[in-house]
């Protein structure tokens, strides 16, 4: 079975972001980056089923700019086989419909049974690049998934729907699955495994060899919200802050007495 | 500008969720159709046109056929803009849906602007908002939950719609209801809850021990409980509990949407956090900044005193 796993890397969200000169992004030097958390489940997931089915090949694939090398490594160090780098400075001003077919063009020659992705990136949150690339390449497709299974050339896989209800279906491969939090246990690479994720193979692909059209959505501008106004900040020395809290609880709740 | 607003209909009823399309296309004042799988005689609130299809072929849970019938409905109507709720439902089709025509798709949209003719929509876990514009005609976007009022009222002309051959690889095998064991939050008048700011699974004792001071509930963040460190009981939000204690108070919960929508309607609340920009900071009616591990053994000290 040949397995594909895409993975983005995405700044910590609890850094302090900061707009950038275009305004249509954050500025993205002095962040601390990481793998996308959705993608992490995607990638256990992957792993975990390329060591059931013996003979399978995991590629690991994340479009972006040198740096997100660091991500396909993690994941090579997890257990995928080897890495594909798409070389691309401007990842950040593409459109989910330019990732999805840059995707999609590079998987139309290798014919993987099946892609998994993240539900949606922690930074984005369009949720749109994994139904896109199965749309691109006519595979079936399943979004939200909890609970996965492999057998006899089928998935049977739990979708998560709101207020604590899941749909259970199964589907045939080729497909496209998009991952969502809570479907495992991502494991941590063992140091060995990072050593011996170091060998392993990472091509690099310009992106201007798969980006073959053009955005169809357009960042015009980046904006931070306006804050509600009327909230009380406390900071300063915790003692103190302490008591100011109580107080307040005292005078505008009836549960604090 | 004309739009079809796909509705969502799940175990025999129309999800509330739906009429916030409407209450969207009222608001840009768009001409509107709705399109449900339902079953026959399902009570749909709409003034004007809604194509049925049948949830007993259809199933209510089969994307690959709901995906057809919509597709279907596009080419009757033409829409301008085809409405999704930003949920299960939307994240299965919408996007699809916008692929086979090969139009923008917009995710998450929280509100419009008219002149720019443009969709505001939040990035980076709410710390941002984008302003985003499509270059299609036909535009594909799904709401986010919440964002805008639903309006609900008429009723509609039913149109029948079919499938004239349908085929699906997709088999739907049921639903699975979430176990109800454990405690229900929802009935708490005090629920003190732990996001992953709390670092590690023993650390959760430190919120424990401020909600016993205050009689209150444990409550958690959804990282908590996939990690293990709090029974899945104690969620709070969309995939959890909905609450409306008297008093909420959140440590180390940075406030992603999914979350506040399970808590945002607490009397007063209180955000314990170290980012001053975290989300959550929109909702707390008092914000201590604060690492949550120093502060709250203090808080807790001085409540059982
Ligand atoms: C379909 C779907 C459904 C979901 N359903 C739910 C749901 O029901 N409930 C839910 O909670 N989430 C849900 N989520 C997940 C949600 O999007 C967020 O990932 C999650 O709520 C984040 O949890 P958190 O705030 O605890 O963690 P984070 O977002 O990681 O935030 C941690 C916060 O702790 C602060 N912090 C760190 N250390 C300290 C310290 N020492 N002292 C003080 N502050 C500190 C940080 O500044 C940060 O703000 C859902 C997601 C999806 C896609």
């Amino acid at each position: 079975m040949k397995i594909l796993v895409c993975v983005k890397q995405v700044p910590d969200m609890e850094s302090k972001f900061k707009i950038d000169a275009s305004s249509k992004w954050y500025d993205q030097a002095d962040l601390v980056y990481k793998i996308n958390e959705y993608d992490e489940y995607a990638a256990e997931e992957a792993v975990r089923l390329k060591e059931k089915v013996a003979g399978s090949e995991l590629v690991v694939l994340s479009i972006g700019p040198e740096r997100v090398k660091d991500v396909i490594r993690k994941v090579l160090a997890m257990g995928a086989d080897r890495g594909v780098h798409i070389l691309d400075n401007e990842e950040h001003l593409k459109d989910p419909y330019q990732k999805a077919s840059i995707i999609a063009n590079y998987a139309k020659n290798e014919n993987f049974d099946i892609v998994f992705t993240g539900l949606q990136s922690e930074d984005r949150g369009s949720a749109q690049v994994a139904p896109l690339l199965a749309g691109l390449l006519g595979y079936n497709f399943v979004s939200t998934v909890v609970g996965f299974e492999y057998n006899d050339d089928k998935i049977t896989v739990e979708r998560e729907l709101e207020g604590g209800l899941k749909a259970k279906v199964s589907l045939p491969l080729s497909a496209v699955v998009s991952c969502q939090l809570g479907l495992n246990t991502p494991r941590y690479p063992t140091l060995p495994n990072i050593m011996k994720a170091k060998r392993k193979k990472l091509d690099t692909v310009n992106v201007a060899d798969l980006l073959d059209g053009d955005a169809l959505v357009e960042t015009q501008k980046i904006f931070i919200p306006e804050k509600k106004a009327g909230g009380i900040v406390l900071e300063g020395e915790v003692d103190k802050i302490a008591d100011e809290l109580i107080q307040i609880l005292k005078e505008k709740t009836q549960v604090v007495k | 500008m004309k739009a079809l607003l796909v509705g969502e209909y799940k175990q025999g009823k129309v999800e509330e969720s739906s009429y916030e399309l409407v209450g969207f296309a009222k608001q840009l004042g768009l001409d509107a159709v709705m399109f449900f799988v339902a079953d026959d005689g399902a009570e749909i609130k709409f003034d004007g046109k809604v194509y049925v299809a049948d949830a007993g072929k259809y199933t209510e849970y089969n994307p690959d056929l709901h995906k057809a019938l919509i597709e279907e409905v596009i080419n009757k109507e033409n829409p301008d803009l085809i409405v999704f709720s930003h949920s299960s439902y939307g994240w299965d089709i919408a996007f699809r849906v916008a692929a086979d025509l090969k139009v923008a798709a917009i995710s998450e949209v929280v509100d419009f602007n008219k002149d720019e003719k443009t969709f505001i929509v939040p990035c980076c876990n709410s710390k941002f908002r984008r302003e985003v514009k499509p270059k299609t005609d036909k535009v594909v976007v799904t709401l986010q939950g919440g964002a805008f009022q639903p309006v609900m009222e008429g009723s509609p002309q039913i149109e029948k719609i079919d499938l004239p051959e349908a085929k699906s690889n997709v088999e739907f095998l049921g639903f699975v209801e979430k176990e109800k064991v454990g405690v229900d939050l929802t009935s708490a008048e005090i629920i003190v809850s732990a996001g992953r700011g709390v670092g590690k699974k023993e650390n959760v004792e430190i919120v424990k021990a401020l909600a016993d001071a205050l009689g209150g509930e444990l409550g958690a963040s959804r990282p908590v409980v996939d990690a293990g460190w709090v029974d899945p009981s104690r969620q709070v939000g969309t995939t959890g509990q909905i609450v409306a204690p008297k008093l909420y108070i959140a440590c180390g919960i940075s406030g992603a949407i999914q979350h506040l929508a399970g808590m945002k309607k607490s009397n007063f609340i209180v955000a314990i956090n170290k980012d001053k920009d975290a989300p959550i900071s929109e909702v707390a009616d008092v914000f201590v900044a604060a690492d949550l591990l120093e502060f709250v053994p203090v808080l807790t000290e001085k409540l059982k005193k």
